[in-house]
């Protein structure tokens, strides 16, 4: 499988990416890791004409946490990095935890949290759980940058609301409040290599055993990640019961709209959302509890 | 247009002109003649041309020539540069039969070299999963997670080997 020919730039700065970007026009394609873009080129699924590589601009792969702001995650961080960053892991050990169960040692890396989330697969790993926490993704062009939060960014399977000649810079994740969980479960039929059948991200808010609000995201069973938001709704300034988290799973699987493809039946699907939403409501209160 | 790189393989630096869509793997096997790396997916799946880039394993299949400009790069032929005397994982790989058809065992024994330079004593668990990335067509796993036991043993016992 050989790649088709391109043309390739590999700016130093952002200004120069996106100068570049604008200038090439619809042919041209921003390359973080590559395991995502290159292996669509091999498939003859995608053929730009020009290949602009980001990982040469200065600062772009920065992760940076600060106890008053929150954490800023560059377009080019590894997901390797992100996985051992000592601030990710003890702040953040949901956010870890899907970029270490993200593919496999070598495409974790290459490969970057940017480019999974820009790739928008409905079965991206890193994107329930940062849907989850609010992050925010920074879209830059060539008149300015703008926010969007990242429950916006996702239009359709591979779809995003990136403009033509906007690069995603960072990501943005802010500090969860006090007494506040996060977890993310994932199934696959193969182990951990494979991609996800379905995924779950869950952050929630408690006030002594009651839930004060809980953010429920599943991945893979809709064209894009999905808030479960009826079972959001159903938690929310609940009693912390044994029930009420079986009727947010079953709500939460009500409210999916899985396909039946190589990985998973819709009807297996739909179980496993209940099953995972369950764990994930399960460690986040755990976790909230020690916070 | 080709693009002009510098780069270091195994030590030895080179100086190619490469086309910006030639992979890693390709210019490894084909320029440099070193074959050890093998071609398997393509896609990124089965791990047999892993190489080690500035510490780090990647798919040479998914990394781009022009994109190693500048850098330092580890492959098999690498393990054993006088082209006879062993490297411990290798004389572990032997040992224990961790080869049957060969074709995974240099992107095997860099995925191992890389996990035994980050983590010394890593239990079963842990070999298993930094061989993640490595498929075994003939599925002789057991045999590659025992040598590589065996071998991180041998490196921590020998100082003088160098891991990285």
């Amino acid at each position: 499988m050989r790649l088709p020919k391109f043309e390739y730039f590999a700016p130093k700065t952002l200004e120069a990416a996106l100068c570049l970007l604008a200038e090439k026009g619809e042919g041209a394609r921003v390359l973080a890791g590559g395991t995502d873009l290159l292996i669509k080129m091999k498939q003859d699924l995608l053929r730009p004409k020009v290949i602009i590589g980001l990982k040469g601009i200065d600062g772009l792969d920065k992760i940076d946490f600060q106890v008053k702001k929150g954490l800023t995650i560059g377009a080019t961080a590894l997901l390797a990095e992100v996985a051992s960053h000592p601030d990710i892991l003890k702040r953040y050990p949901a956010v870890a935890y899907a970029a270490q169960e993200t593919a496999n040692v070598q495409i974790r890396n290459m490969g970057t949290v940017g480019g999974n989330l820009c790739n928008a697969a409905p079965s991206a790993d890193n994107a329930p759980t940062l849907i989850a926490m609010k992050a925010e993704v920074i879209l830059a062009g060539l008149k300015g940058e703008r926010r969007l939060p990242l429950d916006q960014f996702f239009i359709g399977p591979g779809i995003t609301a990136l403009e033509p000649g906007e690069i995603m810079t960072s990501i943005f994740v802010p500090l969860p409040s006090p007494k506040t969980g996060t977890s993310y479960q994932h199934i696959s039929a193969r182990g951990k290599v494979d991609i996800s059948a379905v995924c779950v991200g869950v952050m929630a808010t408690f006030e002594g055993e009651t839930c004060r609000q809980a953010l429920i995201v599943l991945g893979s069973v809709a064209p894009t990640p999905l808030r479960a938001k009826k079972a959001e709704g159903l938690v929310q300034g609940q009693k912390w019961t044994m029930e009420l988290i079986e009727k947010a799973g079953d709500q939460a699987a009500e409210e999916s709209k899985p396909i039946s493809d190589v990985r998973a039946s819709s009807e297996y699907r739909q179980e496993m959302v209940a099953v995972l939403t369950r764990r994930a409501l399960r460690e986040a209160h755990k976790r909230a509890k020690k916070r | 247009m080709k693009h002009h790189i510098n780069f270091k393989v195994n030590g030895d630096d080179y100086s190619l002109a490469v086309d910006p869509w030639r992979t890693l793997n390709e210019v490894l096997r084909q320029d440099l003649n070193l074959t050890g790396t093998k071609l398997g997916c393509g896609t990124g799946d089965c791990g047999a041309c892993t190489v080690i880039v500035d510490d780090r394993t990647v798919s040479s299949c998914l990394t781009l020539a022009v994109s190693v400009d500048g850098k330092s790069i580890r492959t098999v032929e690498g393990l054993a540069p006088s082209g006879e005397a062993l490297h411990s994982i290798q004389k572990a790989f032997i040992k224990t039969g961790a080869i049957q058809c060969g074709f995974c065992t240099a992107g095997m024994e860099m995925s191992a070299l890389h996990l035994l330079s980050h983590n010394p004593s890593p239990n079963e668990k842990e070999i298993r999963t930094g061989l993640s990335g490595n498929l075994c067509r003939c599925t002789g796993y057991n045999q590659i997670v025992e040598a590589i036991s065996i071998a991180a043993e041998k490196m921590r016992g020998s100082q003088s080997e160098e891991v990285e």
